[in-house]
C-alpha cells in the first residue's frame, strides 16, 4: 500500500503541470490578424510594424496564475533572443489597465503590453482561456498557437525554427 | 520490538499519505478552487440538461471572471460580475442577489484558466455562502471555457 501511494506520488508529480507541454500546439499557417491597440501608456500599437521579425504573442492577465509563472521566462526569452530578431508582445486581457501597470513594473516586463478586448480575442479564434500564446513568423503568419500553461521550452523551440 | 514496528509502519504510511497529498493539493495561490468541495460543484453536461429541462428552476448564472473573456463568450443568459476579489466585482455581485430568497438556486463559472488554477471562483462562492445563500452550485470547468463549454457546442451567447 505504502509503495502504491510513494508510486502513486511520483507519477502524479511528473505529470502535474501537463508534462513536458501543458498546451496545444496547432500550425495554422495563416496571416495572424493585424490588429491596433493602446500599449500602457497610449501609444497604439500596429502588429503589422513589426513584419520582419518573430513575434511571439501572448494573450494573458495578471489574475491568471499560469500566466504569472510564465512572465519571468518570457522576459528571458526576450533578452535571450532580441537581437536575433525576437519581438514578444502582451495582450492584457484585464478589464482595467491599472493592474497591469502594476504587474508590468512589479515583474520588469521588457516586451509592449497592450490592453486587450473581446474583439482581439475574437479575431484569434475566440481567446476563453489563459494563456494562449501564438508564434508569428517574419512574414506574419501564424507558426503555432498553445493553449494553457506552456513549458517555456516548447516556445524558445518555435521561435528559434523561425529565427 | 512488536509496538516499535507497528509504530514505524504507521509513521511510514502517514508520511507516504502526507507526500501523496501534497502531490495532488496544488499550491494554494494558484489553486483555491480545487479546495471547494464536490458538492458545490455542478459539471458542464449537468447543468446543460438544467438549462434545457421544460420544469424544474432554472439558475442564476453569474460569470464571476473577467469582462473580456464575458464579452467573446458566455452562458445565455447568464449575468456577468466579475473577480468579487475587487471592491467593483463585489459591489456587482451584491447588486444581483442582494434581494433575492437566499434559497435562490445560483451557478458561478469562470472558466479563465485551469481549475486547478483559478483564483475567481472559490471567493464567489465563499461570498455567497457568507451572504446565506444555500443553493449554490460552481461550474466546473476542468480547462477553460474554450474547451469545456464552447468546444462542447454547448449554448453561448455573445456581446453584453
Amino acid at each position: 500500500m505504502a509503495i502504491l501511494l510513494v508510486a502513486g506520488f511520483f507519477y502524479i508529480a511528473a505529470h502535474r503541470h501537463g508534462g513536458t507541454g501543458g498546451g496545444t500546439a496547432l500550425q495554422l499557417h495563416s496571416a495572424a490578424p493585424d490588429f491596433s491597440l493602446p500599449e500602457l501608456n497610449g501609444q497604439p500599437l500596429q502588429l503589422s510594424d513589426y513584419r520582419g521579425k518573430v513575434v511571439l504573442l501572448d494573450f494573458w492577465a495578471t489574475w491568471c496564475d499560469p500566466c504569472r509563472e510564465e512572465t519571468p521566462h518570457l522576459v528571458e526569452l526576450q533578452n535571450k533572443y532580441r537581437d536575433q530578431g525576437l519581438q514578444i508582445i502582451g495582450v492584457s486581457m484585464d478589464d482595467t489597465p491599472e493592474p497591469v501597470r502594476d504587474f508590468y513594473r512589479h515583474f520588469q516586463m521588457n516586451y509592449p503590453v497592450v490592453l486587450g478586448n473581446a474583439r482581439i480575442g475574437e479575431l484569434y479564434g475566440g481567446v476563453l482561456g489563459l494563456p494562449i500564446a501564438f508564434v508569428i513568423s517574419r512574414e506574419g503568419r501564424i507558426f503555432t498557437k498553445h493553449i494553457g500553461a506552456t513549458d517555456i521550452s516548447v516556445l524558445e523551440r518555435d521561435v528559434r525554427t523561425l529565427l | 520490538m512488536a509496538l516499535r514496528k507497528r509504530s514505524e509502519k504507521m509513521a511510514l504510511a502517514v508520511f507516504c499519505i502526507a507526500l501523496f497529498s501534497a502531490a495532488i493539493v496544488p499550491n494554494q495561490a494558484g489553486g483555491q478552487a480545487t479546495s471547494l468541495s464536490p458538492s458545490h460543484l455542478i459539471q458542464p453536461e449537468e447543468l446543460v440538461k438544467v438549462l434545457a429541462a421544460t420544469k424544474g428552476e432554472k439558475p442564476l448564472l453569474l460569470q464571476v471572471g473577467s469582462y473580456v473573456l464575458y464579452a467573446q463568450a458566455h452562458i445565455p443568459g447568464s449575468e456577468y460580475v466579475g473577480l468579487v476579489t475587487n471592491e467593483v466585482g463585489m459591489q456587482q455581485l451584491h447588486r444581483q442577489v442582494d434581494s433575492l430568497p437566499r434559497r435562490k438556486f445560483i451557478v458561478l463559472f469562470c472558466g479563465c484558466c485551469p481549475w486547478s488554477h483559478c483564483p475567481n471562483v472559490k471567493p464567489a462562492d465563499d461570498a455567497l455562502r457568507g451572504m446565506g445563500f444555500t443553493n449554490v452550485k460552481v461550474l466546473y470547468l476542468a480547462n477553460n471555457f474554450g474547451a469545456d463549454w464552447v468546444d462542447k457546442g454547448y449554448p453561448v451567447a455573445r456581446g453584453q
